[in-house]
């Protein structure tokens, strides 16, 4: 794995722009991983896998917890790692142990012994160990350390753990991988506390790692401290290397995270849209165009999105976006999206995942090209302030 | 009439078609996979047309609940409204009533039931059928039967045998579309031969573009299931295609064809997929089964689908039943596998070596995969695999069914051959957990 930024945003701002080489592709950041369900989209199959965007589509990551109730790690490692037994040998896969779907970090069962999550066949303690015995086995193309994750509302004391844990615990996976190091991503943790974040990250760049993933968010931070949390973590990060982050899924919490020198993002955001019957449609053009057919009931959707539930579409022809060009609005209706909602259709949330995934592929396209011609921190505003306006004009 | 029908190669009664219909030449035998509400379970139109699907099936019972025919008529019918570029059939909605609502009641003037929205008692008349299946545009509609449980006897079944006579010509005269929309006469009539008859020729006289012969594989024997259709099948006119409704299970859609039969549907390879059970050539596999979860080979080695070029038992075992990809991944086999029946019966009846498919078999598709796996090394596996045909794969003990045998007299398949144990052991690729089909008659479509 090779990283290199390409253009940092001027004037003090920190969103940057950069190459991944890995596995044999060029990935331009800041970029999108695709999360998974044992290693597979939720709901999109390789075959259509292959319709969106490449090579952005290439990133997935996926989750080593969500492989312990089989298959057996040996079995894993005969088929030839996770890449042959998903069917997806070009594919690009990150690791790290938990999720916010399947694999949920329950950090009052953690102990020093090991990281517990929540999954659907109930509590599980991971060691390093038994996460590195999963690693060896799926060999992914890079993988995060085991953390300690705990919620922002957790007391200092137990803030202290979780960075001392997550430290060891690193120290504990290196010292097991066979690269050492080499395709590991050291986890940062902390919770909001401002100092812990920046004693975790330096202490992580010490280590032999080949980049960072920070963790710990989304776990009833407030917008505020999150700002200067990552701020405080970027902060004591080697520029040089990769930075992860995850459950930053909102349009506004990637901008967030680019603005603070992010990478690669991964969230559940795509999921959840998917499932509540959401699609996004806000406009991912630098002109910043007035989104099209918008409706103003807040209930049917917001600047970002439409939920096809609503009644509104039930015989709407028109596409979910019109200039989309993804499989979705290449071929199905709004009405007939809103028809498969509606009787608990199967193929509404593989339409969905699809559009919804094209669409935000697009948007980190975007993203890209602003940071590349110097426009990110303007096009950020435009955004916010594009948002704002319209959920006031939706209120009156 | 809006179809063509063209014979074009048969074995005694088993016969290869083209059936050129509005939106698509399909060749016959041919299955439709159920699509019930406008979309076959976890599939993209993409994917079906990937697979081979030449027609599916659409319940205008649950149309007409959601989204509603007129709204499918308004946005230009169903073809569009899911956007499906070939064959579509629709069924009557009248067996949907009977055996979903309790309260469903057939008189003279058609079928009234409770509605499902408000209670309300609803009437569903044959006009009123046609009327629906009008509006949603299918290349097949079906007429308004009289349905009845096989397993009933008395007069019953002739009553409902007259009436489904009667209310053809109602469908008749309420056919708005004849020259874009095939309407196909259902014969009825039990188990009785009697009854059959009077109701086949009753059909034959009305000159109707198809015919099905209905009131089967509802959980009447295997002897009077195949007895029927063979009765049907000799009735009926050598130049329209024969659909058998709810079937079913490919032996059955084995034996129907080599007597005569043409098309099929129902909702097992699709049912059956989301509890885990995938279709092999030896019957089914059942993924969930402990033995699945560290076997390191695809569901079927000589299936040349998505799901087999790609994944193996191991990672299958772990999806089905839980998730939803375990669902996709499996209705994609399953289906493809239906597809690939379909495709084995019309070439082997065409290229004249049909009952070699049924007993000894070397087919196409199963030698570009045996390449295949010579190629890519990952599998080592004996000739005899591909020899071995449909009913020797089935039943390799050679315990072939009497009813199949009985059947295959009819047809004129010597099968003698398959019903003697194998002369080799069954070969390394045979599957722990592969069982032979159950010999349950599959449920119809609801
Ligand atoms: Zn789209
Ligand atoms: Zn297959």
């Amino acid at each position: 794995m090779r990283f290199a930024v390409t253009k940092v945003c001027g004037g003090g701002a920190k969103a940057r722009a950069g190459m991944l080489q890995i596995a044999g592709s060029n990935i331009e950041t800041p970029a999108l991983l695709l999360s998974t369900r044992k290693g597979l989209p939720a709901f999109v199959s390789r075959d259509l896998l292959a319709s969106l965007p490449l090579p952005d589509s290439l990133l997935l990551h996926v989750c080593p917890t969500h492989f312990m109730e089989g298959p057996p790690s040996k079995t894993i490692s005969n088929i030839g790692g996770l890449h042959h037994m998903l069917g997806l040998p070009d594919h690009i896969l990150i690791a790290a142990a938990g999720d916010s779907i399947e694999s949920l970090p329950t950090s009052e069962a953690s102990n020093k012994f090991g990281a517990s999550f929540e999954t659907p066949a109930g509590r599980r303690l991971v060691k390093p160990s038994d996460y590195m015995e999963l690693i060896s086995c799926m060999k992914p193309n890079l993988w995060a350390s085991l953390a300690d994750e705990v919620p922002a509302w957790v007391t200092e004391k137990r803030n202290k753990v979780s960075v001392e844990r997550t430290l060891r615990w690193l120290d504990a996976c290196i010292a097991l991988d066979e690269d050492s190091g080499a395709n590991t991503l050291g986890v940062v943790v902390g919770g909001s506390s401002i100092e812990l974040r920046k004693l975790c990250a330096t202490e992580v760049s010490k280590r032999n790692v080949s980049g960072f993933w920070i963790g710990g968010l989304g776990f009833g931070d407030s917008p505020e401290e999150r700002c200067s949390i990552l701020d405080a973590a970027v902060g004591c990060l080697p520029p040089e290397k990769p930075r992860v982050v995850s459950r930053l899924g909102l349009p506004e919490e990637v901008l967030e995270g680019v603005a603070a020198g992010i990478d690669l993002f991964d969230s559940a955001y795509i999921y959840q849209l998917t499932m509540g019957g959401f699609a996004l449609i806000f406009p991912i053009d630098m002109v910043g165009e007035k989104m099209q057919n918008g409706s103003l009931n807040s209930s049917d959707g917001d600047f970002t999105k439409i939920n096809l539930r609503a009644t509104t579409y039930r015989k709407d022809t028109s596409r979910i976006v019109d200039s989309c060009s993804c499989f979705t609005c290449q071929n199905h209706t709004r009405a007939y999206l809103n028809h498969l909602l509606n009787v608990h259709e199967m193929l509404a949330q593989i339409l969905l995942e699809i559009h919804n995934t094209h669409h935000y592929l697009c948007f980190f396209r975007l993203i890209r090209d602003t940071i590349k011609t110097g426009q990110f921190d303007r096009f950020r505003q435009q955004f916010v302030q594009d948002r704002r306006a319209y959920l006031a004009a939706a209120v009156i | 009439m809006a179809l063509r029908f063209e014979v074009l190669g048969r074995f005694n009664r088993a016969r290869a078609a083209r059936l050129t219909l509005p939106h698509f030449t399909c060749q016959t035998p041919l299955f439709m996979p159920v699509g019930t509400q406008g979309t076959i379970k976890g599939l993209t139109t993409d994917q079906l047309e990937e697979i081979g699907c030449q027609i599916i099936l659409g319940n205008t019972y649950h149309l007409e609940l959601r989204p509603g025919s007129q709204l499918i008529d308004d946005l230009g019918g169903l073809h569009k409204f899911m956007n499906w570029k070939r064959a579509l059939l629709t069924d009557s909605g009248g067996f949907q009533m009977v055996s979903l609502l309790h309260l469903a009641d057939i008189t003279e003037e058609g079928v009234t039931f409770q509605s499902p929205v408000d209670g309300k008692p609803m009437l569903l008349t044959p006009e009123e059928s046609i009327h629906i299946q009008n509006n949603i545009g299918a290349d097949i509609i079906m007429a308004l039967d009289d349905v009845v449980k096989t397993t009933i006897t008395g007069p019953r079944i002739e009553e409902a045998m007259y009436r489904t006579l009667r209310w053809i010509d109602r469908c008749i005269a309420a056919h708005k579309k004849p020259d874009v929309q095939n309407l196909f006469g259902i014969v009825q009539g039990g188990l009785d031969p009697v009854l059959r008859d009077i109701c086949v020729k009753g059909l034959v006289e009305r000159n109707l573009p198809g015919y099905a012969i209905g009131g089967l594989a509802g959980g009447e024997d295997k002897d009077s299931f195949w007895r029927v259709v063979a009765q049907c099948t000799a009735g009926l006119p050598e130049d329209k295609p024969r659909y058998v409704m709810g079937v079913g299970y490919p032996l059955d859609i084995v034996v129907c064809s080599a007597l005569g039969a043409d098309m099929y549907d129902c909702v097992y390879p699709t049912r059956t997929a989301r509890f885990g059970t995938a279709l092999v050539p030896e019957g089914v596999l059942k993924l969930k089964q402990n033995a699945m979860a560290t076997d390191e080979r695809p569901i079927d080695p000589t299936c040349p689908c998505m799901v087999c070029k790609n994944y193996t038992r191991a990672y299958l075992h772990c999806l089905v039943t839980k998730d939803a990809m375990g669902s996709q991944l499996l209705s994609y086999h399953n289906l493809s596998f239906m597809m690939r029946l379909s495709r084995d019966l019309h070439m082997s009846i065409l290229e004249g070596r049909f009952p070699e498919y049924v007993i000894i078999q070397l087919n196409f598709v199963s030698f570009v995969s045996f390449l295949t796996v010579l190629v890519n090394k990952k599998v080592s596996m004996p000739y005899c695999r591909f020899v071995r045909g449909f009913l020797r794969m089935q039943f390799p003990k050679g315990d072939v069914p009497k009813w199949v045998r009985n059947a295959m007299v009819v047809a004129g398949i010597d099968i003698s051959e398959c019903c003697t144990p194998a002369k080799y052991p069954r070969d390394a690729m045979d599957a722990p957990g592969t069982d032979i089909p159950e010999l349950l008659p599959p449920t119809k479509c609801s």
